[in-house]
């Protein structure tokens, strides 16, 4: 049963759901898609981040963005020191680094995990704010305010850090690091320190996506595996180490799993989102945004 | 006339020191009856799995004060099936021929013991299940009983529909989530529905990781159901819950849950808080007056206790009593049979109705219960944040079975809710 209400009901609710996809997978685009590690720890940190939103949140009363403020300077630190084992345990010793790294990165989510079912337990966790649970009427259409906040939010954080890499010096030194770590070394700069500085803002985004993860839906210690798929086909299609791309891709996913939920079916969703991966991918190798090497 | 009381006395008390000393050192010497299991310790399942665990394990405790069974210490072997599937064959492998147990428990829920059934039966073991649905259709397994008060397959989802068919629904809304145990219930659901001429207006089944409902419960509001009937797991509960309140469910609902998986836990209940109120929704054991049974006020006293030290669902309704309650059933068995004898104890298990603290427990022949136990409860005046209103009654009414009703249905849904 086709009906353009539903439709254009779909399409708003999709930009919206996109817009926080694209805020949980903007560490990740710049871990992975500028830097090269393979950070498939990255949702456990996202469900860290939550849990911590949900401690500021539960025990002290403070609004759950706040707390993602709060908290990202701490998680600047557990960034760089997360670099820091990782190049002096994996990237360090050889080529294939790579493969290892992401061994690396599965032990870090399953100690991560493990660590959150010990202090917490197993049970979904949840945080209170004025603006979950009410919705925004327009005419016959209701859009939650949770998902409102996420849209300001991702579309503030993706402005914030394309500035900082295409204005700072140090954005610049990142996006030179990706480019070409070689001739960095040989202009004097040392792209460790500055892949660990750029790991670290991958993290201190996480305080943020953290806060949006727990607002738009409950979180249990095991939510990063939901995640991983998510997050790695966002960065993928925008073209790796693309901000604006990975907004714009995380949209045009959030777009299309709404569409196909709301019009052919929820089993559909899954299967709809990968295969326009695979479908860029095929057109555009190098993702939507990513640059011809 | 003292010196002689004295000497009987102290005769008395050597006689009795002794035989309790032999006692004691024969407990001691003969080895332990050992009770082998996989439980959810960690994974999407492990919330019930925990709780589950804990009072299989108050049961041990009890059983061991009480002196044990055929003079021998109760010990239990459990290992953490990461609530997979493809852990458990392997595990209860290892249970029967490395750690040679003499009783086997299933693991909590469906998915975990499906993969189970068949080696369970070859092997000819009596397997105590847990909360699993309708495993045992199709392997026609005759040692096989199901702790989980389900009962017939349909029982489930046609005391939901008959209570929204009361109230006047005609039309039916599906949504289930694309897992075993939910596709099991929406099935049950179609066959149902059909068999009282109610139409199907919206059937759709969900994947496991869906994010955000509105976009479904849009659709679902635009079929008008009458009836929605939802198959939902922990985490998709909340989301769906949360998205009926923003986006609303319409005017023509008449009842609106049945098979919402998570909100029988105290966690999840305290999170909701208001969100929850007018929702029907399946239940185990509930402290309303009708469901108080003999040793059901001292067991939720130590689960209280030990819960907070357990870090599990500090209520623990909706598990807990039955996996106390598998162990006073193979307690029972195992003292009326005077051996370990597998045949012999499902003999007894499936002729005698047994009792329990959730309540008298008899099998059928398919080893589920006779009658369905399932509660339908409605939830009324939730408040936010506050998990000491669900240990009171009158916060969850039954409705169904009427043998332990406590209330009628308040329809329409949206009245419900306020």
């Amino acid at each position: 049963m086709f009906s353009f209400e539903l439709l254009l009901d779909a399409v708003v609710l999709g930009v919206l759901l996109g817009c926080f996809y694209a805020a949980v997978s903007l560490g990740l685009s710049v871990a992975f898609g500028l830097l090269d590690v393979p950070h498939v720890a990255h949702p456990a940190f996202l469900v860290l981040a939550s849990y911590a939103v949900y401690v500021l949140n539960e025990f002290y009363g403070i609004d759950p963005l706040l707390a993602g403020l709060l908290i990202t300077p701490f998680l600047f630190v557990f960034g760089l020191a997360a670099y820091r084992l990782y190049y002096e345990t994996f990237e360090k010793r050889g080529s294939d680094a790579g493969v290892r790294g992401i061994a690396f990165f599965f032990g870090i989510a399953f100690i991560i995990e493990v660590l959150i079912i010990l202090q917490f337990g197993v049970d979904q966790r949840s945080v209170t704010a004025t603006y979950i649970g009410k919705a925004w009427r327009i005419g016959d259409m209701r859009i939650p305010y949770r998902l409102v906040v996420a849209f300001a939010v991702a579309t503030l954080l993706t402005t914030l850090l394309a500035l900082y890499l295409s204005k700072t010096f140090m954005g610049r030194a990142i996006r030179a690091v990706a480019q070409d770590q070689e001739a960095l070394r040989l202009m004097g700069a040392n792209p460790i320190r500055i892949k660990q500085w750029a790991f670290g803002i991958a993290t201190a985004v996480l305080g943020i996506a953290g806060a949006l993860l727990i607002i738009v839906a409950p979180v249990d210690p095991t939510l990063d595996r939901a995640y991983i798929g998510r997050t790695f086909c966002v960065v993928v299609m925008a073209g790796l180490g693309s901000m604006t791309g990975t907004l714009v891709a995380a949209i045009i996913l959030g777009v299309a799993e709404s569409i196909v939920l709301t019009l052919f079916g929820a089993s559909w969703a899954p299967a709809i989102s990968f295969a326009m991966l695979l479908g860029v991918l095929a057109v555009r190798p190098q993702g939507l945004f990513g640059r011809r090497s | 006339m003292k010196r002689r009381t004295l000497l009987g006395g102290t005769i008395g008390a050597a006689v009795l020191g002794l035989t309790f000393g032999l006692t004691s050192a024969a407990l001691a010497q003969q080895p332990p009856i050992k009770i082998g299991m996989s439980m959810a310790q960690t994974g999407g399942l492990a919330g019930g799995g925990k709780a589950s665990q804990l009072g299989i394990e108050i049961w041990r405790d009890d059983v061991n004060a009480r002196g044990g069974l055929l003079g021998r210490k109760v010990e239990l072997v459990v290992y953490d099936d990461k609530s997979s599937a493809s852990e458990t064959p392997a595990i209860y492998s290892k249970l029967l021929d490395v750690d040679k147990v003499d009783i086997l428990f299933a693991p909590y829920a469906t998915v975990p013991t499906a993969p189970l059934m068949p080696l369970v039966k070859q092997r000819g073991m009596l397997l105590m299940g847990n909360f699993s649905f309708q495993v045992n259709s199709k392997v026609g397994h005759d040692m096989w009983f199901n702790n989980a008060p389900w009962g017939p397959a349909d029982s489930w989802a046609a005391s939901f529909l008959e209570l929204g068919q009361k109230a006047g629904g005609k039309t039916i809304a599906l949504l289930a989530a694309d897992q075993e145990f939910a596709q099991n219930l929406a099935l049950t659901a179609r066959d149902v529905a059909k068999k009282m001429n109610m139409q199907i207006v919206f059937d759709q089944a969900y994947p496991p990781n869906t994010v955000e409902f509105s976009s479904i419960l849009r659709a679902l509001k635009a079929a008008k159901p009458d009836i929605v009937y939802v198959a939902s797991y922990p985490p998709d509960s909340a989301g769906i819950l949360r998205a009926v309140n923003e986006i609303g469910i319409g005017n023509n609902v008449k009842i609106f849950g049945g098979g919402m998986v998570g909100l029988q836990f105290g966690a999840v209940m305290e999170n909701l808080g208001s969100l929850l109120n007018g929702v029907v929704n399946y239940n185990t054991w509930l402290p309303e007056p009708s469901m108080q049974n003999e040793g059901t006020k001292a067991f939720f006293e130590t689960y209280t206790k030990r819960a907070i030290e357990a870090k599990v669902d500090p209520l623990g309704y909706y598990l807990a009593p039955f996996g106390y309650a598998s162990g006073q059933m193979i307690e029972q068995a195992i003292k009326a049979v005077g051996s370990l004898d597998q045949k012999a104890l499902a003999k007894y298990l499936r002729e005698n109705e047994h009792k329990t603290i959730v309540g008298p427990i008899a099998f059928a022949a398919d080893g589920e219960r006779k009658e369905s136990a399932t509660l339908q409860a409605q939830f009324r005046g939730v408040v936010d944040k506050n998990m000491d209103q669900f240990r009171k009654p009158g916060t969850q009414v039954i409705l169904f079975p009427a043998k332990m009703k406590s209330g009628d249905l308040i329809s329409p849904f949206e009245a419900a809710r306020k």
